[in-house]
């Protein structure tokens, strides 16, 4: 058996071993450094101030983040916006990975002709670019050219139809939906990577024990992705939660009707670079990015702590 | 070795070439900063030359920035000190920054600045009025714009006042060829530029509601600017289906396609229109409500010009902002670019005959820039933004002309305190 790398780097002198870490990991360590961290630190010390009209700034300690929290003001589009990322999330969560987990499965199956082709359509609006897609689902909504009326019309289902971006009680679902459009390729895709991963030997097992596909799916190849699905998970938290492009592309920094659509992306674009005649406001900016990052944070410890921790990995 | 004194050769080079780059911008010649980058073209092959009939040895270079860049970049360059001479103002607040933080010049002294009203001035100035630190160049108009196809196929006539105006969209929308109002909602900001904006100075009586307001006399929750935002509340039925997700770019194209019949308008879409539109347009100024007798019309200032208190050249500069507050000047810029009309008092000949109009209602109506811009949008909630919230909900049906005054009326409650 080969000598484990650990056993290896134990006999080697101090300065090798730190100058060969030195020699992998500096560099990386160096640019995460310059281009995460520092920035990150920045953001969190800029927001402990504020600044006058002359431009100079002074020290504030917490209360830029006590403004945001209690004074409503400030709080009520802090929730409003929380509350919309937590629908836009919900929706991602109940639509987009159950759809990019049913089309893994079915990709998956034996004998599916055509699978290449279809797995690249698929996963084709995904490599759009955000603003495309924005401006194209603006079009097919649209009601005035939009493909969408005379689509349902033709299908007897034409008093359904609604000018859904521009209502407060839809805009946001569907803007929701867009994305989830957009970006199912990617749960698709991971799932579909880790659904092939799967021995044949337990397929054809579970095929002699007298299961049909449906059943195989459910019972054995399901828990066998649980952790990849658990990653998806992950990833759409914090991409959902960084979320901005899209809710600006379409709805503009003031997140209409009347900040229906509203999410911490556009909150804080809106207050750090300021819209029209509203000046930027830094400091503040800076303690709405802060607060995103903590919410960020916070969901991925509950995940870690409640969920990874308790996900079983088979090994073959 | 070699490599250091190459390395030292190219930075020397580079900086001897900085070195004359900066002092080409010197004596003799000028740069202007703006954020006008369409009009690029205009200014190279008519303004500048034409100045340079007058003043040849003075060379203009017109620099432009991306609107959106524009007030970072230029902010970047003057604290940098590389910014160039002449700097186009925004109105209000981004350059009254600018004048405080002494980056700016007072343009008082230059001779031809009586040539423009109060008005036209205001939106340089510092809050008390007395010092103006940028020469007015263009304003913006609003007002409708009518399709006269539709009109004539319909049988109406201009409306002069709010009735006939309602008449008309009502035997519009009988008619039913045409959307008788276009208007969205969905990008906000057209429903309180060309709604609340474009109808309401009739009612708060142009600049003396706007002073009031500013003075505090006046409040958002008075008859005058709820009666406003009823009138706006009341286009609804006459709008396209759907003008709840109706953008900004699909109400120009629905007007210039031809299928709608009155378009709430900025005069600067007389261009877009001019190269789309197929059929004869006229235009009206805000109808009149019940009961008044003065008409008044959102003349609203846009792009001014200043002198960056740090140039090299103000001698020169100034000569170029004394040519701006002439008629010639005034001339060729409103018929370079049909909509964004000069502000100088001696009348221009507009060529463009929907711009002709639109500038003409300077004649009958008084002019008053849009009341949220000056002061009122200075802190938290900013004025301008809700009333792009509010105009549109009002509009949607979502929010009721009261509601709507009581909204930005605490709002601005909430950190203006206007000495009484």
């Amino acid at each position: 058996m080969a000598e484990s790398v650990s056993n290896i780097t134990a006999q080697m002198p101090r300065a090798k071993l730190a100058g060969l870490l030195l020699f992998f990991l500096g560099p990386a360590v160096v640019i995460y450094t310059l281009f995460s961290i520092y920035p990150l630190v920045a953001t969190m010390a800029l927001s402990t101030y504020t600044s006058d009209p002359s431009g100079a700034r002074y020290f504030v300690g917490l209360a830029n983040f006590e403004t945001l929290l209690r004074d409503a003001l400030w709080s009520k589009p802090f929730w409003n916006a929380l509350g919309n990322n937590l629908i836009f999330f919900a929706v991602h969560m109940c639509v987009q990975n159950p759809i990019g987990i049913a089309l893994a499965g079915l990709l998956s199956l034996p004998g599916l002709r055509l699978k290449g082709f279809y797995r690249t359509v698929m996963f084709l609006p995904t490599m759009l670019s955000v603003v495309i897609v924005g401006f194209s689902w603006n079009l097919i909504l649209s009601p005035l050219w939009g493909v969408a009326a005379g689509a349902l019309k033709a299908v007897g289902l034409g008093s359904l139809f609604a000018p859904w971006l521009g209502l407060e009680s839809s805009a946001l679902v569907t803007l929701s939906l867009i994305s989830v459009w957009q970006f199912v390729g990617i749960p698709m895709m991971l799932i579909y990577a880790a659904l092939l991963n799967i021995p044949d030997e337990l397929i054809d097992a579970a095929r002699v024990d007298g299961l049909g596909q449906f059943r195989i799916f459910f019972h054995i190849k399901l828990p066998l992705v649980l952790p990849t699905i658990s990653l998806v998970s992950v990833l759409t938290f914090v991409a959902n939660f960084n979320a901005f492009d899209l809710i600006y592309s379409v709805k503009g920094a003031l997140a209409g009707p009347n900040f229906a659509t509203d999410i911490l992306g556009t909150f804080f674009y809106r207050t750090f670079f300021g819209n029209q005649l509203q000046l930027g406001n830094p400091t503040m900016g800076a303690a709405v990015a802060t607060v995103m990052f903590f919410i960020i944070l916070l969901g991925l410890c509950l995940y870690l702590f409640l969920v990874q921790r308790r996900i079983r990995r088979y090994a073959f | 070795m070699r490599r250091t004194f190459k390395a030292a050769m190219g930075a020397e080079a580079a900086a001897l070439a900085l070195l004359a780059g900066l002092s080409s911008a010197q004596a003799g010649s000028l740069k202007i900063e703006s954020w006008r980058n369409d009009d690029a073209d205009i200014w190279n092959s008519k303004i500048i030359p034409a100045f340079n009939k007058q003043y040849p040895d003075i060379k203009i270079e017109f620099a432009p920035s991306a609107p959106k860049e524009y007030n970072a970049a230029l902010n970047a360059r003057l604290d940098g000190g590389t910014a160039g001479d002449l700097i186009t103002c925004r109105p209000f607040d981004a350059s009254l920054a600018l004048y405080q933080k002494r980056q700016l010049d007072g343009v008082d002294g230059i001779k031809g600045m009586d040539n423009f009203s109060d008005v036209a001035k205001a939106a340089w100035q510092t809050d008390d009025g007395k010092t103006t630190f940028c020469v007015p160049i263009a304003s913006v108009i609003a007002g409708f714009i009518y399709n006269k196809e539709a009109f004539a196929k319909v049988g109406v006539s201009e409306p002069k006042t709010l009735e006939e105006f309602h008449a008309v969209l009502e035997k519009l929308k009988k008619d039913g060829t045409y959307v008788p109002l276009v208007m969205g909602t969905a990008d906000q900001w057209e429903a309180a530029t060309m709604g609340f904006q474009n109808v309401g100075p009739d009612y708060w009586k142009g600049e003396t509601g706007r002073a009031n307001l500013i003075a505090g006399k006046e409040k958002l929750t008075d008859p005058q600017y709820v009666a406003a935002f009823k009138e706006i509340a009341s286009w609804a039925p006459y709008l396209g289906s759907g003008f709840q997700a109706q953008t900004y770019a699909d109400s120009q194209n629905l007007f210039s396609l031809g299928k709608g019949a009155i378009y709430a308008a900025g005069s600067w879409d007389i261009s877009t229109f001019r190269g789309q539109a197929k059929f004869a347009m006229g235009a009206f100024p805000p109808p009149q409500p019940a009961g008044t007798t003065d008409c008044y019309i959102s003349d609203h200032t846009d792009i001014a010009m200043g002198v960056n208190a740090a140039s090299k050249n103000k001698e020169d500069a100034k000569k170029f902002l004394e040519w701006l507050t002439t008629p010639e000047f005034a001339t060729i810029y409103a018929n370079a670019l049909p909509g964004f009309f000069p502000l100088a008092k001696t009348p221009v000949k507009v060529d463009d005959d929907v711009a002709a109009t639109m500038v003409g209602w300077r004649q009958i109506c008084k002019s008053t820039i849009r009341n949220s811009y000056q002061i009122l949008s200075r802190g938290t909630p900013n004025l301008e933004n809700e009333l792009w919230n509010v105009s549109a909900q009002v509009v949607n049906g979502k929010l009721t002309p009261d509601a709507a005054g009581k909204q930005l009326q605490d709002g601005l409650d909430k950190w203006y305190k206007p000495a009484k």
